[in-house]
């Protein structure tokens, strides 16, 4: 990179806020993208990311902030204007029409015509010139585009956003269905176009990839702008705790869990060479009874598919997973539930609550489904359970009438734990049940999980709040770019756990 | 709690602003008298021939509780007439007990097969409802008109008759088969888990099946129990008549289901539903054809006044549209409040 582009960024946005009713989405944040660089931008979730990308697409309207293009003020009002302004964007779903042809996807609405007909021959000419010199990629074009790899089609996608004469490419997780042969591949072309003067805004969680192929990173977190640096003079560890929002002078004295460490626990659970193709890579993974394991890594590390395989609620294709009483294999949620596993998703609109049901049907669901349908719960009994729970776990309001869509978020998330603790299950699965409560509830349910713990009962713990992980944890398991790298007994601390998550 | 938020108090409005209506128009609408000890008058009448699409209704409530629809009641209700009367026309004594247990024993079989058929297209090949349920309702047409070779059956059997125009206790005898099934369809959703378990899957199956619910035999349950109850309501139609005829029995049947699920206070998008609400749903549209005849609207425009009626019915059921029309009524009169509301 030359003096000159580096003192005239194509893209520079300044001061760019954008809120949502009760979310800062964008507060204040800066950016400059260079034309011949690749730029990452990082953050954990709700950092910003995708709202700046759309804020750049035209798909939302900034509320105050500067952004320009080539040294001169524009707002972009509609993802056509941002295309015609250079910006193109390919998003991490491949968004073209797999029916059609390569050549077709690449010129959809914009097909070169003469008096209103189509010039198929010169589309099909222009399609494959393009593709051959700039992506490097010699393809019958006339053929569907579903003939053709996942890889390809994204190819496909970038020679789209290319025609139109772009300056700026934007790639929102490119990499994330792509094998490691593919990412190269895709990476020698990001080099090339790099070469041919293009500024690339890169999006990704897996870090090796960053530093693999970018020049700069910008770094964000909830909606604030944290900096902008240098790959090369950015240590991963200090990536990692920029992003995560923790700053390493303070680590070190962070008192680890202690007292419960000490004998080894006799396991419950062993899964063995347990994988998923594109989820989480073959990993060797022992529970003890009442133990409490957590899993860390950042955002698209592979911490809920560990999750999820373990509950059956994905299936696994590698390896097998054992109880050690013996008892049969998990392949669904049911069988999971029937050998004592419970768990609470992360997504807890979609894969927790029933939100139109009362808080009492909420709590008893997954009793009553193991008890089948012909044996209710007799309401009394119902009314009794879900009364002990409101009160053992503190839900408010403590009615167990209410509709649990008008309970709040924490309150929620203790109704989903109230279902599974009434199945008592021998094996407790969390998955982010701290994100999005507020602080008291928080600790409410950390408190719980060391109580349960305390009782017999193993609990996996999954959450991107590293002092959350190590408050708990008997033992970390250290996930990164979806392959399990480090499990941790002693000396847990932030740092540690910090340092392993960000790797070497 | 208030009234007006109860969920039936929108629905037994409506049937109460119908019946009003007939109290001014048509005094003759209430009388009911006594001939040879049964009772005779309009209402009973609406009972009578309502009782079959009460009972199809309750199938489409559970139905369309998980999300979904059935489209083929209609055929079905065609289907099982069919079955019936081709079972009793063949045989030699039309009048034995013997044989009409045997004809409805088969129509309810085949009732079961059917509603199998479309339970296992949605819930084991996952095939959406609309699609999976509008096969049946073609081929079942098509089907009940093969059994009936085109023609109309007529059957000469008093006990069969008995089933949709005979009377107990001076009420016709349908009036208690759908007491019956009402009251079966509420045992077994309220008295088991299965109420609960068709709620969970219909408002959101991701979280169902993550607390360990088998969704697959829920949905089976709810498309054979919508399929039995068709085959009742086309045992009831074509004994009312002493006939079945594949070509138009139960024609439109499904629409007439669907509306007055809906009018009950169930939504189309799955989840809680009201199956007294859909009762008083199903007797309102009774109620509104039967009062368009009596009140003499030319039978050329009776669907386009019919379908006015409903618009209205679904309109004021509405609680986004009551809210619409309540906000504009106030901003009429404070213009401001308009630019404050849009931000709320």
């Amino acid at each position: 990179m030359s003096d000159r582009k580096e003192r005239e960024p194509y893209l520079r946005m300044s001061g760019v806020f954008k809120h949502f009713p009760g979310v800062k989405a964008l507060n204040g944040v800066n950016f400059r993208l260079f034309p011949g660089e690749v730029h990452a931008l990082m953050g954990e979730n709700g950092a910003g990311k995708s709202t700046l990308i759309k804020v750049l697409t035209g798909v939302y309207a900034i509320d105050r902030g500067e952004v320009e293009l080539g040294g001169i003020p524009v707002s972009i009002h509609s993802p056509q204007e941002a295309q015609n302004a250079g910006i193109s964007t390919v998003y991490q779903e491949v968004n073209l029409c797999p029916n059609l042809t390569v050549a077709e996807n690449i010129y959809i609405g914009r097909e070169p015509r003469r008096f209103g007909r189509i010039l198929w021959k010169e589309m099909n000419r222009q399609a494959e010139h393009l593709l051959r010199e700039r992506l490097q990629l010699t393809i019958d074009v006339t053929q569907p585009l579903q003939m053709y790899s996942v890889a390809v089609q994204q190819l496909v996608a970038i020679a789209r956003a290319l025609s139109v004469s772009a300056k700026v490419l934007i790639l929102d997780e490119p990499t994330s269905s792509l094998d490691r042969n593919e990412v190269a591949q895709l990476f020698k072309i990001m080099r090339k176009l790099k070469e041919d003067g293009l500024a690339i805004l890169f999006v990704t969680h897996f870090l090796d990839q960053v530093y693999d192929i970018s020049d700069r990173i910008t770094i964000l977190r909830n909606g604030e702008f944290i900096g902008e640096y240098e790959a090369a003079s950015l240590p991963r560890i200090e990536l990692v705790s920029k992003m995560i929002g923790k700053e390493l002078e303070l680590q070190g004295n962070d008192p680890a869990r202690s007292g419960r460490t000490g004998a080894p626990k006799e396991p419950l659970l062993e899964a063995v060479g347990l994988g998923r193709k594109g989820a989480i890579e073959p990993f060797d993974l022992t529970i003890g009874k009442g133990e409490v394991v957590s899993i860390a890594g950042l955002l698209g590390s592979g911490r809920t598919e560990m999750a999820r395989l373990f509950f059956g609620a994905d299936r696994p294709d590698q390896g097998f997973m054992r109880l050690t009483d013996g008892s049969g294999s998990v392949l669904s949620p049911r069988q999971a539930i029937d050998n004592g596993i419970a768990y609470c998703s992360e997504n807890r609109k979609t894969e927790g609550i029933i939100d139109d049901l009362t808080v009492r049907e909420n709590i008893v669901l997954a009793l009553q489904a193991t008890r089948g349908w012909v044996r209710r719960i007799p309401r009394k009994k119902q009314e009794e359970l879900a009364d002990h729970y409101i009160k053992a776990l503190n839900i408010n309001p403590p009615h167990p009438e209410h509709l649990v869509k008008n309970l709040s978020g924490g309150n929620q998330q203790k109704v989903i734990l109230a279902r599974w603790l009434l199945t008592q299950p021998k094996l407790l699965i969390l998955d982010e049940p701290t994100r999005g409560i507020d602080i008291g509830a928080k600790a409410e349910i950390l408190k719980l999980v060391l109580s349960l713990a305390e009782q017999g009962m193993s609990v996996l713990f999954v959450s991107s709040e590293l002092e959350e992980v190590v408050r708990v944890s008997d033992r970390i398991v250290v996930l990164r770019d979806r392959k399990k790298v480090k499990e941790m007994q002693e000396d847990i601390g932030q740092q540690q756990v910090m340092q392993a998550i960000a790797g070497g | 709690m208030q009234i007006h938020r109860h969920h039936l108090f929108w629905p037994l409005a409506m049937l109460a602003a119908l019946l009003l209506f007939n109290l001014i128009y048509s005094p003759d609408f209430y009388s009911v008298q006594v001939r040879g000890g049964h009772l005779y008058g309009t209402l009973i009448d609406i009972l009578n021939f309502g009782s079959p699409l009460i009972l199809v209704a309750i199938g489409m409530t559970l139905v369309i509780a998980t999300g979904g629809i059935d489209l083929s009641v209609g055929s079905v209700v065609a289907i099982s007439g069919a079955v019936a009367c081709l079972t009793i026309s063949r045989g030699s004594d039309q009048g034995s007990i013997g044989l009409i247990l045997a004809a409805i024993g088969l129509s309810l079989a085949l009732a079961v097969v059917l509603g199998l058929w479309n339970g296992m297209l949605v819930s084991t090949i996952g095939m959406q409802p609309i699609v999976a349920t509008l096969i049946l309702m073609v081929a079942g047409r098509g089907i009940a008109q093969l059994i009936t070779s085109g023609q109309i059956i007529t059957v000469t059997s008093e006990p069969y008759a008995y089933l949709g125009s005979g009377s107990l206790l001076g009420l016709p005898f349908s009036i208690f088969v759908v007491a019956a099934l009402f009251a079966a369809a509420g045992l077994l959703t309220r008295r088991t888990a299965l109420g609960l378990f068709i709620e969970s899957v219909g408002r959101n199956p991701g979280a169902s099946r993550l607390a360990g619910i088998r969704s697959r035999y829920v949905l089976i349950a709810v498309y054979l129990f919508c399929g039995l109850c068709a085959a009742i309501a086309g045992l009831i139609l074509s004994s009312n008549v002493s006939s079945a005829d594949g070509n138009n029995a139960g024609l439109w049947y499904e629409l007439d289901a669907i509306l007055a699920v809906v009018i009950g206070g169930t939504s189309l998008t799955g989840g809680r539903f009201y199956l007294t609400g859909t009762l008083i749903g199903a007797l309102t549209i009774q109620t509104l054809t039967t009062t368009i005849y009596m009140i003499g609207v030319p039978p050329e425009i009776t669907l386009v006044v019919k379908a006015f009626v409903v618009l209205v019915v679904c309109l004021v059921q509405s609680e986004t549209f009551r809210k619409s029309l309540a906000h504009r009524w106030k901003t009429r009169r404070y213009p401001a409040e308009r630019e404050v509301a849009k931000h709320a």
